[in-house]
Parts: structure tokens; C-alpha cells; sequence
């Protein structure tokens, strides 16, 4: 339908996708990762592998639609401390989990539509309202709890975190079913188009008639609820409402969108992308531990391969 | 063709190849010092990629490039500069913050023995450049504080002062006013008499009669003619690239008028428009003509909410409306066309379906979910019915040409079935056969009994098409002329605030 091109043969297909190069990066990336030690596909370390991947995984759907739209929101660490925090306090007070965590999403989400309204409204840069967002939630978070942990949570959180169905953790799942959600907001509704339209050229997107203050409060509301669902992630897998959690985590959100494809200019990257730029910025920080790499060389690597994803964008825009 | 004349540069059998299209076939043009070369042809007719394979941005499949009979390989743009090339675009692009003495030398900054800049050399040495060419600009100005007149002028002095042996004029008269434009062709004499070699693009062929010597016609591709300007007319340039006559160019069939479905009243904006009023009937052009920066685009971007307005009415079939963004504007039967599509009237990352659509998706959607079947109708629909030249509508409409792009804006207010439309300088930068579509265009929205604003600075454009004329200047009402009563002059002087 696309192209009436005759060569139909798998490969040609193949490469016509758009995340064909992504692809075969992460399949060798494993396949390597693999020969230098055969324990990184072992059960016991991919189930590990998935666990840490769907808190980053999650924050990076998030993050591909803040992107998408020409925007960067480096408050989604901080979010997720302050949906855990805000969740742990209500568990321990004798909240029922489930009500606990709505409160939790829900005023994480708030945080998120309240920048946005900063953005628009204030005509204030993505980058200045999501930092001081950042700093900001943080403190909060710490006055919340007076920095200190927050123990004792019920046991259903815990036990979370080990569950598993068919073998797979049951946190990966979470993250599979905003992977889920992320790709079809992102090519089947209006609020899709809309995203991607405002990355394009927000003020084509406007004299079209389509509502900017709204559709970013939207964009930032939701980045906001991915954290805070990241949050409740993070709460299960420490068994507490840690202040500290998440910080740094922006940075691998928004390099797995980069990794993945997306530009920083906007209207380019899609969640797929997103996807496999997580599970490759994951195998490098996972395997990378499992074959004795100091973590501090990982985060260099890590770091080159955001800027290499974006010179290599910049070289094939270049090409004509 | 007398061999004493030296060709600066000569381009032999130019072949250029793209995945899809083949953009030039076996092209021979020479330019000569002290000779303004004006090169016409439809948008596709390969007119840009030339001048690119001249800049050094494309390479050439095949062919030859002779610089003072000397072959040259243009293999990047640093070669071209360095071999005397530049050009002039549409766009212009020189460093806003900075000053226009820093512009003449960026990338080039004069130092003293201690390496430190030797600013008052810069703005002595830029002065003089600009003073060469008569243009009135002060050398320490910034070039954000400019007029966009002025910037190009700044830019063509900056070229010369590049020592530029061939400069190429692309589209340059775009954005400038009546006067602008004299200034510009002083300054283009100036250069060819200096002994540079001018070559000239613009879709506004009385452009080339006033300026140029020689006239290339490309069509699709290939080299059709070259001859000198005083030996042809308009018409047989025409009739070379698509083969329509003149008059055929600008007729359209008008129709009468019917109700009034719009009423502006006393429409006002501080330091912009003042006491703004007119009808707008069914089945009718209204034409608004004035001077660059005379407040027309302001009206009719308040008109259509994008701007808000100090004062003033809006009454839209009998009912007064306060319009309050383009979102209201448009569920009322409002569509706008942006005067510059690139960066206001299209998403060009995404596709031309995408783009089609981007004003109905509230129509195509339920529960906030796009109905695809829908969205690709629309779009397969009015791709065919505007005819435009695409590979396919998940195309990105990045990659169309000027004229298509402009029909994919037309298309999506086609698609959202307003009934008021208001176009901005509609053909700014599309060529003869992609204008002449525009105009069938508006006929057609004409006949199905919308109504239409035009805003053109075109005079013969604007005579042509519009049943009434609103003359602006400066922001206030001058008069309004009726169709019959339309005199070139009457309306320049009307234009320049003269009663």
C-alpha cells in the first residue's frame, strides 16, 4: 500500500521500516553482550533485566510524547519520588493500596497539567519550567517525609514487585501495557496527530484550530502520569517510599527517546523507537555491570550514545 | 551569438538524477560578466536545482562546469564561495543579533596584533561597502532592527563585498515594497556595471523586462530557449514555459454576488489597523491591496482570531461573533491561508494526509479516535481533486514543491468545507502553472458560493481576480474600488497613502 515497489523480498521490507537500523543495533548489541558472558540471557538475569527496564521503560513512554511535541521535561524523576512518597504516606496511614495509589497518579498527573499551564500560558520554556519543576517537587518530596524513608508498606506492594505471570515479572507487564498505550494514542487519536503537529510547527497546528494550552497541558499531564506510574514501580521494587528515588532518571528517559529516534526539534520518534532505544540503553547498563564494566565507563557510554544518536540524525538530515 | 562576449561561467550538458525524478537533462547555460541572465520556468522546471549544483549544495550526475574556460568540480559550498559564486535567496540569512559590520566579516573578524578585534576598521570598511552601493543602512545597526527590505539589501552588499564575481537573485523582490524594489535594481545595475555576472529568477515576468538582458526558459527539466529579452514578449515567454496565454493568466469567471455573510465593523488595533470596516458577500473576491507592512496580514489574522483586537465588530451572517481564537474562527466557517505556508501554514514532518486533515480531525473522531478510513478518503479526495503532484499521501510534505505544498493548505480548509476563505498572498513563490491552478481554484470555491478575502501585493494579480479592491495604507481604510473602475496608478497612489 505504502510503495508499489516490486521487491517485496523480507529484507527490503524490512528495511523499509523505520526502526530497521534500531533493530539490528539492539540484536547485535545482545548477541555481543551474550558471547562475553552467557549469563546475560540467562532466565534470572532477563526477568532482572525487564524489572530495572520497566521503570525507565515507562518514564520513556512519557517522555516520547513531551518530545514528539518539541518539548523536554526533566521534572519525571522527581515526579516519581513524589507520586511514591505521596503513596507510601497514604499506605502506612491505612489507606487501602488502591485508593492510595489513584491518589497517587492523580496528584502526580496534576504536577504534570500545572507545568504544562506554566508552558503555555506562561510562554515560559519546557526546559526552565520542568527544571524548576524538577528542584522543586523534589523539595517537597523531602519536606513530605522529612527525608527520611518511608517503611512498612503493605505487604500486596512487596509481593508486587516478585510477582510474575507466565514466567514474566509482573512490573514489565505494567510497562508493556503503557507501551500499549503510548503507540495507540500516539497514531490513532486525535490528541496523536495533535502532538505531533504541535512538534511540527505549533503555529500551523493553531491557525489549523487545534487548542495548544490544552493539548499541552495534555502532553505534560501525561508525561506526568507515566512517572508517577514509574513511582508505584519504584515503591514495589524497594518495598518503600524512598525521597531519593528517580533522580537521574531523566536523563535515561530522554536518552532512550533519542536512542530510539526521536528529534529534539519535535514530529520525529515514535514509541516503537522508544522502545528499543530503552532495551538497548538497559542491556548496555545491565550487561555492561554483568561483564565488569565500571559503571562510571557505562555512563560514558551511555552519554556518547545520546550524542552520537543525534549527530547521526543531523548527518543523514545533511544528506539531502 | 557573437563569440567575443567571455562566458564567466559555462555549464555544458548538466544532467541531474534524484531517486525519482530526473530534474535536469542535458542543460547548457552560460552567464556572462556585466550580463543580467534571468532564468524562467514553472516550479520542477529545474530552475533551483541549477543554481544549487552552482552553489555546491547538489553535485551533478553528469556534465561539465567552466569557470573562465577553466573546468571546475563544485564538489561543496566552500568551493563555489571561493571560486566567486553566491547567491541571494528568498529567505535571507545573515546573523540577526549581531550588527551588519559584524555580518560583512563573520567567519572572517579583522584582529589587531594582540587579537583583539579591530572594531572601528569593521564598521569603517562595511560603511564604505554599503555607501558603494547607495544603500542608506548604518553599518552599526542590528540586523534584527532592519526592515526586511533593508537585511537584503545588506546581504546583496555583503556578497559583493565578498568580491562575488557571479551573484544569483533568487526570488529576491518577494518581500519587498514598490520602492524596495527600485533600490534593489539600482543596486543590480550597480554590480552588473562593476563587471559581475547577474543571474536573475523571479515568477514575475515585467521583473525580467525591466531588468534583464538575456532570458533561459526551463521546462521539466531540459533547456528550451535562450534569447535576449529585447527580441520576445511576455507572451511568447509564457507560451514557452507551459504554453497558456497572458490574458488567459488572470481571468476568471466572476460571479453575482449573493447575501452578506460577513461584516466587519470599525475594526481597530493599536500602532496596526484603525476603523476597519467592509462587507463580504457570498460568491465574491474582495481584494485588500496595499504596501508591504501596510496592516493587512493584521487584519486579517485579527479577523480570524489568531491576533486579538482592541475594538471593533465581527458579524458573520447577521450575528455578531466574538471570535476569540483561530479555533472559533473555523467552527464558524473560517478558513485562512497564511501568507508563508512554511512557517505558518503547514507541518511539514508529517504527511500530506496528516496535513489535509489537520483542521477536521474534530469531524473524522469519536471518543478522540481518528476514523483512518475516513482520514485516507479525505485525503485520496482531495489530493486528486486539486491535483497534487505527489508520490503518495503518506508523503511528508516536506519533500513537495512550493506550488503542491500550497494546494495541500488549500486542500485542508477544502477538506474542513469552510465557506469564508481568506487567502494571504496566495501565490507568493509558485510559478505560472501552479498560479493559474490557484486561480481555477478560487473560481471553483467561487461557483459551489463561498466567499473569499485576498490579500495580494500584486497588482496585476489582484486587478485580476478581485471583484472589489480595499486599498490599505498604513494601517487605515483608503478607499474601496469596484471592478471597471480598476487604474494601475490609482491604486499605487491610493497604496503610498494618497488620496
Amino acid at each position: 500500500m505504502k510503495s508499489n515497489n516490486n521487491n517485496n523480498s523480507i529484507f527490503k521490507r524490512f528495511t523499509r521500516v523505520a526502526e530497521s537500523n534500531l533493530i539490528i543495533v539492539m540484536v547485535v548489541l545482545i548477541l555481543v553482550l551474550w558471547l562475553m558472558n552467557d549469563k546475560f540471557l540467562s532466565f534470572v538475569n532477563v526477568t532482572n533485566l525487564l524489572r530495572q527496564t520497566a521503570i525507565i521503560g515507562v518514564l520513556a513512554v512519557g517522555m516520547t510524547f513531551v518530545i514528539l511535541s518539541a518539548g523536554i521535561d526533566l521534572s519525571v524523576g522527581s515526579v516519581l519520588a513524589f507520586s511514591s512518597i505521596i503513596a507510601s504516606k497514604l499506605m502506612v496511614a491505612g489507606i487501602p493500596v488502591w485508593v492510595s495509589t489513584i491518589i497517587a497518579l492523580v496528584s502526580g498527573s496534576i504536577i504534570g497539567a500545572l507545568m504544562g499551564i506554566i508552558i503555555y500560558k506562561g510562554n515560559v520554556p519546557a526546559f526552565i519550567a520542568t527544571l524548576g519543576g524538577m528542584t522543586i517537587v523534589r523539595a517537597l518530596v523531602m519536606l513530605m517525609c522529612g527525608a527520611q524513608k518511608i517503611m512498612w508498606l503493605p505487604d500486596a506492594v512487596v509481593d508486587f514487585a516478585v510477582q510474575r505471570y507466565l514466567g514474566i515479572p509482573a512490573m514489565a507487564y505494567v510497562w508493556f501495557i503503557t507501551v500499549i498505550i503510548g503507540w495507540f494514542v500516539s497514531r490513532y487519536t486525535v490528541f496523536g496527530r495533535n502532538i505531533y503537529a504541535i512538534g511540527s510547527n505549533t503555529e500551523a497546528a493553531r491557525l489549523s484550530g487545534i487548542k495548544i494550552g490544552i493539548n499541552i497541558c495534555g502532553i505534560y499531564a501525561f508525561s506526568a502520569f507515566m512517572s508517577s506510574v514509574a513511582g508505584m514501580l519504584m515503591t514495589a521494587r524497594l518495598g518503600s517510599g524512598v525521597p531519593t528515588a528517580g533522580q537521574g532518571y531523566e536523563l535515561d528517559a530522554i536518552a532512550a527517546v533519542v536512542v530510539g529516534g526521536g528529534s529534539l526539534f519535535g514530529a520525529v520518534g515514535s514509541i516503537p523507537g522508544t522502545v528499543l532505544g530503552t532495551i538497548i540503553i538497559a542491556s548496555i547498563r545491565n550487561g555492561g555491570t554483568l561483564i565488569g564494566i565500571n559503571p562510571f565507563i557505562l555512563d560514558i557510554l551511555v552519554g556518547s550514545m545520546i550524542v552520537f544518536a543525534v549527530l547521526f540524525d543531523q548527518l543523514r538530515k545533511n544528506k539531502v | 551569438m557573437a563569440d567575443t562576449i567571455k562566458s564567466f561561467v559555462r555549464m555544458e550538458n548538466i544532467y541531474k538524477d534524484f531517486p525519482s525524478v530526473k530534474a535536469l537533462q542535458d542543460v547548457s547555460i552560460a552567464f556572462n560578466t556585466g550580463e543580467i541572465h534571468a532564468i524562467v520556468g514553472e516550479n520542477g522546471a529545474g530552475k533551483s536545482t541549477l543554481i544549487k549544483i552552482l552553489m555546491g549544495v547538489f553535485r551533478e550526475t553528469s556534465g561539465e562546469i567552466y569557470i573562465e574556460d577553466k573546468k571546475v568540480d563544485i564538489s561543496d559550498p566552500v568551493v563555489s564561495r571561493s571560486l566567486g559564486l553566491s547567491a541571494v535567496y528568498q529567505d535571507v540569512t545573515i546573523a540577526d543579533n549581531l550588527t551588519v559590520a559584524e555580518n560583512f566579516f563573520l567567519g572572517n573578524i579583522p584582529k589587531n596584533k594582540f587579537g583583539l578585534v579591530r572594531w572601528a576598521y569593521m564598521y569603517e570598511v562595511a560603511q564604505k561597502a554599503l555607501n558603494a552601493l547607495n544603500i542608506k543602512v548604518d553599518a552599526h545597526s542590528l540586523v534584527k532592527d532592519l526592515p526586511v527590505g533593508q537585511q537584503e539589501m545588506v546581504v546583496i552588499a555583503k556578497k559583493n563585498f565578498d568580491r562575488s564575481k557571479l551573484i544569483i537573485f533568487d526570488e529576491p523582490t518577494a518581500l519587498l515594497t514598490n520602492e524596495e524594489v527600485e533600490e534593489l535594481y539600482k543596486i543590480i545595475h550597480t554590480l552588473k556595471s562593476e563587471g559581475a555576472a547577474i543571474v536573475y529568477i523571479s515568477h514575475r515576468l515585467e521583473e525580467i523586462f525591466e531588468l534583464c538582458d538575456v532570458v533561459t526558459v526551463l521546462k521539466d527539466g531540459k533547456w528550451v530557449d535562450t534569447l535576449p529579452v529585447c527580441e520576445t514578449t511576455e507572451d511568447e515567454l509564457i507560451a514557452k514555459m507551459v504554453g497558456r496565454r497572458i490574458e488567459d493568466m488572470y481571468s476568471i469567471r466572476h460571479f453575482k454576488p449573493g447575501e452578506k455573510v460577513l461584516e466587519v465593523k470599525n475594526l481597530s488595533k493599536m500602532g496596526k489597523f484603525e476603523n476597519i470596516s467592509f462587507e463580504l458577500h457570498k460568491g465574491e473576491i474582495l481584494g485588500f491591496f496595499g504596501l508591504v507592512g501596510s496592516g493587512r496580514t493584521e487584519i486579517m489574522r485579527s479577523i480570524f482570531g489568531a491576533d486579538a483586537y482592541d475594538s471593533g465588530e465581527v458579524v458573520m451572517n447577521g450575528q455578531k461573533r466574538s471570535i476569540k481564537s483561530p479555533a472559533g474562527a473555523i467552527s464558524l466557517g473560517m478558513g485562512f491561508l497564511p501568507e508563508d505556508r512554511k512557517t505558518q501554514g503547514l507541518t511539514l514532518e508529517m504527511s500530506v494526509k496528516e496535513n489535509i486533515n489537520l483542521a477536521s480531525y474534530t469531524e473524522i473522531s469519536k471518543f478522540g479516535l481518528i476514523n483512518l478510513k475516513r482520514e485516507q478518503l479525505n485525503a485520496n479526495e482531495y489530493v486528486n481533486k486539486l491535483k497534487v503532484a505527489t508520490p503518495g499521501i503518506y508523503q511528508k510534505v516536506l519533500n513537495l514543491s512550493g506550488g503542491n505544498q500550497q494546494k495541500v493548505v488549500v486542500a485542508k480548509w477544502l477538506c474542513k468545507d469552510s465557506s469564508i476563505f481568506i487567502f494571504d498572498e496566495p501565490t507568493v513563490g509558485i510559478d505560472v502553472g501552479a498560479r493559474a491552478e490557484v486561480y481555477k481554484l478560487l473560481q471553483d470555491l467561487l461557483k459551489d458560493g463561498n466567499a473569499i478575502i485576498i490579500k495580494s501585493s500584486y497588482l496585476p494579480e489582484i486587478m485580476g481576480i478581485a471583484d472589489r479592491i480595499i486599498v490599505i495604507s498604513e494601517g487605515k481604510y483608503m478607499r474601496t474600488v469596484t471592478r471597471g473602475d480598476y487604474d494601475e496608478e490609482e491604486l499605487l497612489r491610493l497604496a503610498s497613502g494618497i488620496k
